[in-house]
């Protein structure tokens, strides 16, 4: 239902027939190649690309789109040009041998020549069309046009006839690339060619910051079609011009219920028990030596042992290193590399801009079609460039990574590192861009440190609020529960110290229960015993006392007796005594 | 157009015209007419006897356009004395064919 809001890719509106390029990003960006014949202007500076992008062009119009095209220089001749090439895997003899491309070089000396009276450029013409008609082309490419300014003196004619040659080539259906210099201040070009070439004009670029070139590429024209309008990072690479575009200018890719399991279970169980989605992207991040490569080392690990692919690219140590120091925590990388499932690329960052490593990075993800992507450190990259742009282009990787379905996990290094200053909002910058961020920190107790890890957000899925203490051992990763008491977190051997008096507190306390209760038991004994005493004084004095009684009556009797007896024997009536009672 | 050397060419000790001239030009056009009007008139007032003139019409024979690096018409070339040299236009300009031809004028040569 989602489908109906959703705006329409560029491609849908295309209203002008567009021939692709076969150029990696660039189709996009156009939303499908350059106007179908009509000529683009290509213009850029010395180095920038411009002819690189030109041949480009050409060779994937002759061996992916089946349209033959004619390479007009008049730079580089037709040798300089194959050799040129040839590292990008263009093999233009071969396809000029086919009668796939024609290369023709057009060499101006202005020491040669002479004006002497009017003349035109029919001579171009006429050479451009033989080339065309020899080999039935659709695409055509002057590189670069502008150099005739420098050998013909009568710019007025040359005008006009590159004008008229323009028209020219729309007229005969020549999707056509010229490239031109780029001029001083505003002007596209040093000679204002693109006043004639006014359907498509991309300008292309070279900058130098801080030591390290980036070509970028930016439509800036094209007319009758949206276009992507910003500026394009692009790599000339070993597989030709890759440019970067925002690989989703809407954010519509695939979302996966699927989880991937991080290779250390007790994480998972943190992570609402079964991991991270499939297609997220997970920043771990910590200071140094919080176990950041460790987690994304297993995590790549884990998928090899699934038998997924997965590529980790380091830029902090050589691969060989890695697979070493690994190996002692119980993660072993080096069958997965040799049965293929593992690719580990190092390189210094520094080597390449932060856009031309990203670019690498699609390069290398396309040819090695991994699910599981670990980058360590992102942080890396960000030295060479400043912040503002780190986002962007990666947001382009995340975007990218995410439409491929790749689980990517990414580790920052955060300044500072201890505990009292919180580290992690150096990565605040990226941090946004991510599903799931998992944070470490060293945590300084008792005179050591000691590794804790929580989840800090996991988008989309319950996860859970505590920290674990992350140990890494000989055995491999592990979390377990960190003793929180005293309103304190505990970890490592303070954790271990305070557990152990809690259990002699508790024995301490059981101790003094059972004296106690022995206690109560004694004097309840002794009570009992008062108890029974006193029972036996009062039983005593009981019968003392009815003693006393009997007795008394006793003696009464035996007087009364007595009396009677006496009276009997002096046979006197009875005693009067008793009777007056 | 007549294609080939319309003036019987003199030739120097070793039996080749010492200027080996070619114009190049593109059809019948009215700048093609007077670029070889005009060429001829100079050949025979300043290299009488010392030259010859190929003609090439590039509408009829469009490959041979690369090979003298053609890119203006008319165009002609001195393919002999070297180094090569061209002049591009009608040659109108008599002064500066000469200059391009490397010919100082009879007249002021004294």
């Amino acid at each position: 239902m989602g489908d109906r809001l959703r705006p329409k890719p560029i491609e849908n509106r295309q209203t002008l027939a567009k021939s692709p390029t076969g150029i990696r990003g660039l189709d996009e960006i156009t939303g499908g190649g350059l106007p179908t014949g009509r000529p683009t202007l290509v213009a850029g500076s010395a180095g920038s690309g411009k002819t690189m992008l030109a041949i480009e062009f050409l060779v994937r119009g002759a061996t992916q789109y089946d349209e033959p095209g004619v390479f007009m220089s008049f730079e580089e001749s037709a040798a300089e040009l194959t050799a040129n090439v040839r590292s990008l895997g263009f093999d233009l003899d071969t396809l000029a041998a086919q009668k796939r491309i024609a290369l023709d070089h057009v060499r101006i000396e202005r020491s040669e020549i002479e004006e002497a009276g009017d003349y035109d450029l029919e001579g171009l013409f006429i050479r451009l069309g033989h080339a065309i008609d020899s080999i039935g082309a659709k695409r055509v490419v002057l590189d670069t046009v502008e150099a005739l300014f420098a050998g013909l003196p009568n710019h007025a004619i040359l005008r006009a006839e590159l004008r008229r040659l323009f028209r020219w080539l729309k007229d005969r259906g020549m999707t056509a690339i010229i490239t031109g210099e780029k001029g001083e201040g505003l002007s596209v070009t040093r000679y204002g060619i693109e006043e004639y070439v006014a359907d498509c004009v991309i300008a292309l670029d070279q900058r130098i910051e801080r030591q390290i070139s980036t070509r970028r590429l930016r439509v800036m024209k094209y007319r009758g079609t949206p276009h992507g309008m910003n500026e394009y990072p692009f790599l000339i690479g070993a597989q030709g011009i890759s440019v970067l575009p925002i690989t989703s200018l809407l954010l519509d890719h695939r979302v996966s219920a699927d989880r991937v399991a991080t290779g250390v279970a007790r994480l998972d169980e943190m992570l609402g028990g079964r991991g991270v989605f499939r297609g997220s992207s997970t920043l771990v991040s910590g200071s140094a030596g919080t176990g950041k490569s460790s987690i994304a080392a297993r995590f790549v690990e884990a998928a090899c042992q699934r038998g997924e692919r997965a590529l980790l690219f380091a830029y902090e140590e050589s691969a060989a290193q890695i697979v070493r120091n690994m190996s002692s925590i119980n993660i072993k990388l080096a069958p997965w590399v040799k049965k293929g499932l593992l690719e580990i690329h190092s390189t210094r960052p520094t080597l390449q801009g932060l856009e031309q490593q990203l670019l690498m990075m699609h390069d290398t993800v396309r040819t090695f079609r991994p699910t599981v992507v670990a980058i360590d450190p992102i942080s890396n990259l960000t030295l060479a460039d400043n912040d503002v742009e780190v986002k962007p282009t990666l947001m382009r990787l995340i975007d990218f990574l995410k439409t491929e379905q790749i689980t990517a996990v990414f580790t920052g290094l955060t300044g500072g590192g201890d505990a009292i200053t919180p580290p992690e909002d150096s990565q605040l910058g990226v941090s946004s861009l991510m599903d799931t961020w998992l944070l470490l920190r060293n945590v300084d107790t008792g005179g050591e440190r000691n590794r804790t890890i929580f989840v800090r957000k996991s988008r989309g899925m319950s996860h859970s609020n505590q920290v674990r203490e992350l140990i890494l051992s000989d055995q491999g990763i592990d979390l377990v529960d960190v003793y929180l008491g005293d309103g304190r977190v505990l970890t490592g051997s303070a954790r271990v110290a305070h557990e152990d008096e809690e259990r002699v507190a508790a024995q301490l306390r059981g101790e003094d229960h059972r004296r106690r209760l022995q206690r109560l038991a004694s004097r309840r004994k002794a009570i009992e015993a008062q108890i029974a005493a006193l029972q036996a004084a009062a039983d005593e004095e009981t019968d003392e006392v009815e003693f006393a009684i009997a007795r008394g009556s006793l003696d009464q009797e035996g007087t009364r007796r007595n009396i009677h007896e006496l009276a009997r024997q002096r046979g006197a009536g009875p005693t009067p005594g008793p009777e007056r009672k | 157009m007549n294609a080939a050397n319309p003036t019987a060419p003199l030739q120097d000790a070793e039996g080749v015209p010492a200027f080996q001239l070619r114009l190049y030009v593109a059809g019948q056009t009215a700048k093609s007419i007077v670029a070889l009007a005009n060429l001829q008139r100079i050949c025979e007032t300043h290299l009488a006897g010392q030259y010859s003139i190929e003609v090439i019409d590039l509408t009829k024979t469009p490959q041979l356009a690369a090979g003298d690096q053609i890119l203006a018409v008319p165009t002609l070339v001195r393919r002999l004395p070297e180094p090569i040299k061209k002049i591009i236009g009608d040659l109108s300009d008599e002064e500066r064919v000469l200059v391009g031809l490397d010919v100082r004028p009879i007249g002021c040569a004294s």
